[in-house]
């Protein structure tokens, strides 16, 4: 099943199995819906998750597209919907609207090598398709994760990205802006991990996920190592309403990101990029 | 001992000197060495004569500033196919951070005013250097500008914002039924319907 409704504008009633928090402003919850039934979805899409009496927010799914029978939500509680969602705790009910939206190709990289780059947050709407390739990993050449975060107690997800590390056949990178404590890892920009390379530019698809000045220079780190700008992703962020095209709300350009995006190939939107207020 | 064949070897697999003219390699290597740092030590210092810069091999070094009576602020980590040290270029040829090793660092340290002599004499060689030292410093520099942004935002729990009554499963006010009530009925009725 998906949420969509036959009235696209009515939300499905999910509740909250269990939630997780990762960061001290940041959690994970996993929803099962109400009535019954599985979730499916592709890597880079979101709901549209509806607190009751507070309001409706776009947030990307962060599970695992190999499991429909949960729905996993990772949400930064940055304002009003955002930090309402974080009040609420297992057994609580929400509304879910959606898959919406592109995803991200992870298929039609087969045979390529894939680099993730990710910055803070950013790395929760690329962990669905970290998984495809993990679950498919040999359908690839080359997987590498690089991950920035402010400083290591921002780094979301250490556990797993601990535990990916720990494989074999994937290589994850990690750095943060600011170096606290006992942190013995990298210290800079996430661009600073692109450009060491270790991957083959000529047959390399990237996914980047995170602020949008970090997808700017992140893809042009990428472009200058010779990664070709339509083996590039990205995925955009803009205030939404109806989430499917309706309201004109998420407008970017010609583009509507709820529709056309938020996962868009970046020589499509490249130029977007450099036009300011937008 | 590292011999002159071999290090001319190692310096043309680094990327930073990869594809580099033979004859112009053959000069850097006279002014080349091949070093071993292990954890903690210095590479350079800050306000120091910036005697030599690295080819960094393998392992991590950390850029850093001294801050009296605390720890030193790690300001970026340069690792293995990177390159630590400008300052040899630039006078008045003084360190302008420390640089230590975090783990055990293998490097091709070249001694500066070995180099500088070198390039003064041959104009190709002062280029093919250049070429390479400059876009590496625009990098670092627009990376420490990037770095400075502060792009992912601040890390505390955002100002408990004015929390508005959640009622997940609760009435709202003016309904005669909650909004889970009449979504839970809305999808009752979209299984039964289908
Ligand atoms: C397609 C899509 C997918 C998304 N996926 C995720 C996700 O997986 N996880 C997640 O945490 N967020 C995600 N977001 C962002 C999320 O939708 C917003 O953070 C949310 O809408 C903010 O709503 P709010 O009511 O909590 O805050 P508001 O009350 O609308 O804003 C409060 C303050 O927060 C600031 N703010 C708003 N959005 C952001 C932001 N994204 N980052 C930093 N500050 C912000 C505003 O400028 C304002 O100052 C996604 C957005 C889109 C469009
Ligand atoms: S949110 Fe309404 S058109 Fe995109």
């Amino acid at each position: 099943m998906t949420a969509v409704p036959r009235d696209p504008m009515l939300p499905v009633l999910f509740r909250i199995e269990k939630v997780r928090r990762d960061l001290s402003d940041t959690f994970t919850m996993e929803l099962v819906p109400e009535a019954g039934g599985e979730f499916s979805f592709k890597p880079g899409q979101f709901n549209m998750l509806y607190v009751f009496g507070v309001g409706e927010i776009p947030i990307s799914i962060s599970g695992d597209p190999g499991d429909r029978s949960v729905l996993v939500h990772t949400t930064r509680a940055v304002g009003a919907v955002s930090s309402a969602l974080d009040s609420l705790k297992a057994g609580d009910q929400i509304g879910v609207r959606g898959p919406y939206g592109t995803a991200w190709p992870i298929e039609s990289a087969y045979g390529q090598d894939v680099v993730f780059v990710a910055g803070g947050v950013g790395l929760a709407p690329l962990r669905p398709a970290i998984y495809h390739a993990m679950n498919n990993r040999e359908r690839y050449g080359k997987v590498m994760v690089l991950y920035g975060a402010r400083t290591p107690e921002d780094i979301l997800f250490k556990k797993e990205l601990e535990r990916w590390r720990g494989r074999f056949d994937m290589d994850v990178l990690v750095t943060v802006d600011r170096a606290t404590g006992k942190w013995s890892g990298n210290v800079g920009v996430v661009t600073n991990l692109v450009a060491r390379g270790g991957f083959d530019p000529l047959h390399t698809t990237a996914f980047v996920c995170g602020p949008e000045v970090m997808m700017r220079y992140g893809a042009s780190a990428l472009e200058k190592k010779g990664v070709a700008r339509d083996t590039i992703w990205i995925s955009m962020e803009r205030n939404m309403k109806c989430g499917v095209g309706l309201c004109g709300h998420c407008q970017w350009g010609s583009h509507f990101v709820c529709k056309d995006g938020p996962v868009f190939r970046y020589d499509s939107v490249a130029d977007l990029f450099q036009v300011r207020e937008l | 001992m590292v011999k002159p064949d071999d290090l001319g070897k190692i310096i043309d697999e680094h990327p930073f000197f990869q594809g580099i003219d033979d004859t112009l390699r053959a000069l850097l290597v006279g002014c080349a060495a091949n070093e071993r740092y292990e954890a903690g030590q210095f590479l350079f210092r800050e306000g120091q004569e910036a005697a030599k810069f690295y080819l960094v091999r393998a392992g991590t070094v950390a850029v850093e500033i001294d801050v009296p009576g605390k720890q030193p602020i790690v300001i970026e980590t340069i690792g293995e196919g990177e390159v630590a040290g400008w300052s040899w270029i630039v006078e008045p040829y003084r360190s302008t951070f420390d640089a230590r090793a975090i783990g055990l660092v293998r490097a091709i340290s070249f001694d500066g005013k070995c180099l500088r002599k070198k390039m003064a004499a041959d104009p190709a060689l002062g280029y093919e250097v250049l070429r390479r030292f400059v876009p590496m410093m625009a990098h670092r520099l627009s990376s420490a500008r990037l770095q400075m942004l502060d792009l992912y935002g601040p890390s505390a729990k955002p100002e408990k914002v004015k929390k508005a009554k959640v009622k997940a499963a609760g009435k709202t006010k003016g309904t005669n039924r909650s909004p889970a009530a009449r979504l839970a009925k809305a999808a009752k009725k979209s299984k039964k319907d289908s």
